[in-house]
């Protein structure tokens, strides 16, 4: 480039107070291939940049570079002057003048040769620098939902709604997650199912739904507008297409008595089975683990009394793709329960609390379904040991959560709120009963949440007790809680005849698998990452992938439906242009000197680099190099960094282009 | 003739290779926030800590830096997920080599500085200046050059000192870029 323009920008008195701006521009004058410099009072404003564009015409500019304030301010309102001028947009850069010189020297002398030295620098940037086009790739539109609890489901119609095909992978036998589990919700004491179940008929019988229950996601291949996704539908034992949902297979299934997971292992269920009675599909799925027939090989009671014969032992697992434009990750959360530390979980369990040996310490979904309608004891409150309501319940709050010494340091965020309203619960069901809740803080940010906790507080005759429980024991039929309150200052003894622990909201087992097959990234916790914690908190930093609900954090239902949508509409903002325009700073493969080694493919993190085999003209192998998939390519050069033979380089940002700042120093 | 001793008045030269997300956007947030330190640090933008090559600092050395920065994002935080990780590896090994050659490491220096830590760049080019500014010029391509001739007499009963003085040695001194 041999025809540059420098502007050097005053801001006003920003830069000039402190560097002699005119000096500067007459410096950058006598830089050899500069064709034209001067000095501007705002080169940001219209004037200012109409100077850019005329002298780009006049000069016959070929290159720009604007000394004023941050790129991260500015670089864009410059690079479109520049490319209103007929210059390429990539050709026009800024030299940091302001924040990085005038603004942190105060010397006039020091700043005024530094400003001089950066303009140096970045004259040779502009002048190694390349047009670079911007990169088109189609997006096909159709997206993929994991996870089908109120988040997934909430995406999916919103998205399903917009027009566009939805596909919803759920890996349990039914949509619904933990709301489906839900008695009442808070703040407002509505019931879950009630509001629940018909969205996810709807989803079932959205014509832009595509439902895939009993389904994971085995692998994920291409990128933002063009993924293709393998799904692996399990092997139901039973043929959706023939079901009819009749429910006999279930009642004269011999095998009866397996814990219901849905009831929290409360209730029974058999070994071919609907997880609950609205489940969607209502479509019965075998459990093999638990079923005779596959265990002995002997019974087939089911596949007789099937008047449609829908039932099929030899059903296998079967894979398809789906080729969708953008993903949304809702998977969820589970509980931390204190009878069942999970495998690699960071809490370090609760052996003061006896920990899993008293039956009669739940968790809050237990209560959940104790409290619920449709739970294993019909809505009534009955203790699991022997089946008698108890009389006094002991409530205690952040066990797991925000215990920093057990290993987890975060708020479960929805316990303080759902304790309340089991107090509440409770205190309905059971008129002369009495709830204590052990507790520390409460913390009830939301529309309507305070006025929901200080109403269990002081209406409905819940007793808070600020302090730690420090150990619980088995006396007799009850359950003798020792604990402090501290701002009486006193040790409390409760005797007690059920026990509810508001343990720590986790993320799903194999959160962590998942991420690494979507290349997105997770916390230590093993919740998903956002972008941007305030700016971006649906995106990940993976282009093209969402976040919805309890995967990311805890989360109550409004947020997972206020995010869930969120995602939607940016799911649906992907999906209103025909191509997807992305900036051009990308890796390329100069395939002549690539040797093969596949160095980079294992440094990109982005896994934007594939194998690409060169043949001759017979077709025969010649050899194999790396190639970018510019889709995908994040653009941070390590990769360049780390090839050893200097093969593949990132536009924006060239050995040439480097190597001549460095020069100029 | 050795530096080390000597009380330098000089403005050393400090070149800092960052990383546009974070530390770029640190010292940009020290400007905004008019914190003040020394001018000797001049700025090269990178996309990511990742892209920063090793040879990049060797030939900012060779073109009379005195002092080199390289910073980025803290693990965990950065943009491209991974690439300040593959950085710091690369300069683990990289300073192993530099210290083999005989360069002395204060020269150089890596550090997180995250856009919120203003403070924390300002803290860093100022340690890093004063700390080149007490030991000097970077004199160790000369001496590097040395050495290379030193084993051209190792074994020998040549006196070290007059060959160091040699004046075929200089001129070749004088020929580095
Ligand atoms: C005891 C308790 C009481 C609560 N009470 C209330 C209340 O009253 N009011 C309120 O607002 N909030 C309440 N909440 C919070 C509420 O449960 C959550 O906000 C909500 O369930 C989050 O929805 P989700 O869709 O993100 O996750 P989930 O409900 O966990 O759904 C996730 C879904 O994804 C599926 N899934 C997981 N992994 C995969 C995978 N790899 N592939 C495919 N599918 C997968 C799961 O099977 C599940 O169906 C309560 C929580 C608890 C623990
Ligand atoms: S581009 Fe470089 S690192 Fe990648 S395969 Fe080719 S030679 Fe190896
Ligand atoms: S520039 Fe970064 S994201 Fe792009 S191919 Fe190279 S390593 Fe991968």
């Amino acid at each position: 480039m041999s025809r540059i323009g420098v502007f050097v920008c005053h801001c006003g008195e920003n830069i000039s107070r402190t560097v002699d701006v005119e000096q500067v521009a007459k410096a950058a004058g006598e830089i050899p291939g500069v064709a034209y410099s001067c000095d501007y009072k705002y080169m940001c404003s219209d004037p200012g940049q109409t100077l850019l564009k005329k002298a780009v015409a006049e000069h016959k500019l070929d290159g720009v570079l604007v000394a004023a304030c941050s790129p991260r301010m500015h670089e864009k309102t410059f690079r479109k002057a520049a490319e209103a001028a007929g210059l390429n947009p990539y050709l026009c850069e800024m030299a940091n003048i302001r924040e990085h010189c005038s603004w942190v020297h105060e010397d006039r002398d020091m700043a005024t040769a530094k400003a001089k030295d950066i303009v140096k620098l970045m004259v040779e940037r502009v002048r190694k620098g390349k047009s670079l086009a911007p990169i088109t790739v189609p997006v096909t539109k159709r997206a993929l939902v994991i996870g089908g609890g109120i988040a997934g489901i909430q995406a999916a119609l919103d998205v399903a709604d917009a027009g566009h095909q939805v596909v919803l992978v759920e890996r349990d036998p039914s949509i619904g997650g933990h709301m489906a589990q839900l008695s009442e919700t808070f703040p407002t004491l509505d019931c879950s199912q009630c509001i629940m179940t018909p969205k996810m008929v709807d989803v079932a019988n959205h014509p832009n739904i595509t439902l895939y229950t009993y389904s994971e996601i085995e692998k994920v291949d291409g990128y933002i507008g063009n993924f293709q996704v393998t799904v692996k539908h399990k092997a139901r034992s039973v043929d959706e297409s023939k079901c009819t949902g009749c429910g006999v297979c279930m009642t004269k299934c011999p095998k009866k008595k397996i814990p219901n997971e849905f009831d929290q292992g409360h209730g029974m269920r058999p070994a071919i089975y609907v997880p609950f009675p609205q489940a969607v599909p209502n479509t019965p799925v075998i459990d093999r683990e638990n079923c005779t027939m596959f265990q002995s090989g002997k019974c087939g009671v089911c596949a007789k009394v099937c008047g449609p014969g829908a039932v099929d032992y030899e059903q296998k697992d079967t894979l398809t793709v789906e080729d969708v434009g953008a993903i949304v990750v809702a998977t969820g959360f589970k509980l931390y329960t204190i009878d069942r530390k999970p495998e690699g979980s960071p809490i370090q369990g609760y052996g003061e609390f006896g920990y899993g040996t008293i039956p009669d310490i739940i968790d809050g979904m237990t209560f959940e379904r104790l409290a619920s309608a449709s739970g294993p004891t019909g809505g009534k409150i009955l203790r699991p040991s022997d089946g008698k309501e108890p009389k006094q319940v002991v409530f205690i709050q952040c066990v797991g959560s925000r215990a920093r010494e057990k290993g987890i340091s975060y708020c479960s965020k929805v316990c303080c709120m759902y304790t309340a309203k089991h107090t509440m619960l409770y205190h309905h069901k059971v008129h002369d009963g009495q709830a204590y809740v052990f507790f520390m803080d409460a913390r009830t940010p939301g529309k309507g949440y305070d006025e929901f906790w200080r109403r269990a507080v002081e209406e409905e005759e819940a007793v808070y007790i600020r302090g730690m429980v420090s150990r619980m024991y088995q006396r007799g039929d009850k359950i003798v809680v020792m604990g402090s309150d501290i701002q009486v200052g006193t040790q409390v003894e409760i005797e007690a005849d059920l026990v509810v622990l508001a343990t720590a909201v986790q993320p799903q087992d194999g959160a962590d698998l998942l991420a690494q097959k979507l290349g997105i990234s997770y916390d230590k916790y093993n919740f998903y990452s956002e972008a941007h914690a305030k700016l971006k908190p649906v995106e990940c930093a993976t282009a093209g992938i969402y976040l919805a609900g309890a995967c990311q954090g805890p989360k109550d239902i409004p947020d997972t439906v206020s995010q869930a949508s969120a995602a939607a509409a940016k799911v649906m903002t992907l999906f209103a242009k025909d191509k997807l325009e992305r900036d051009p700073v990308v890796a390329k493969v100069n395939e002549k000197y690539c040797v093969g080694c596949f160095a980079c493919k294992k440094v990109c993190a982005y896994g934007a680099i594939e194998e690409k085999e060169i043949r001759d003209r017979q077709g025969n192998l010649v050899k194999k190099v790396a190639y970018v998939n510019p889709g995908v390519c994040g653009g941070c050069g390590t990769c360049q960094a780390t090839c050893p033979s200097k093969s593949i380089e990132l536009d924006g940002y060239t050995d040439e282009q480097i190597m001549a700042m460095i020069e100029a120093l | 003739m050795h530096a080390e001793h000597i009380k330098h008045d000089f403005e050393p030269k400090i070149v800092a290779f960052v990383c546009t997300w974070c530390t770029y956007a640190g010292a940009d947030l020290a400007g905004t926030s008019r914190m003040q330190y020394p001018s000797n640090v001049r700025v090269l933008k990178f996309p990511c800590t990742g892209r920063i090559d090793p040879v990049f600092i060797l030939r900012a050395f060779q073109k009379g830096a005195d002092g080199v920065l390289v910073s980025g994002c803290h693990p965990g935080d950065c943009h491209y997920m991974a690439g300040n990780f593959h950085a710091r590896r690369r300069f683990a090994a990289f300073r192993a080599l530099l210290n083999f050659v005989g360069v002395d490491l204060n020269r150089l220096q890596f550090s997180w500085v995250s856009a919120a830590e203003g403070g924390k760049w300002v803290d860093v080019v100022t340690e890093l200046t004063e700390r080149v500014r007490t030991m000097g010029p970077m004199p160790e391509f000369k001496e590097l050059e040395h050495e290379e001739q030193w084993s051209t007499f190792a074994g020998t009963s040549v006196d070290k000192s007059t060959v160091l003085n040699s004046p075929e040695l200089k001129e070749a001194y004088d020929s580095i870029g």
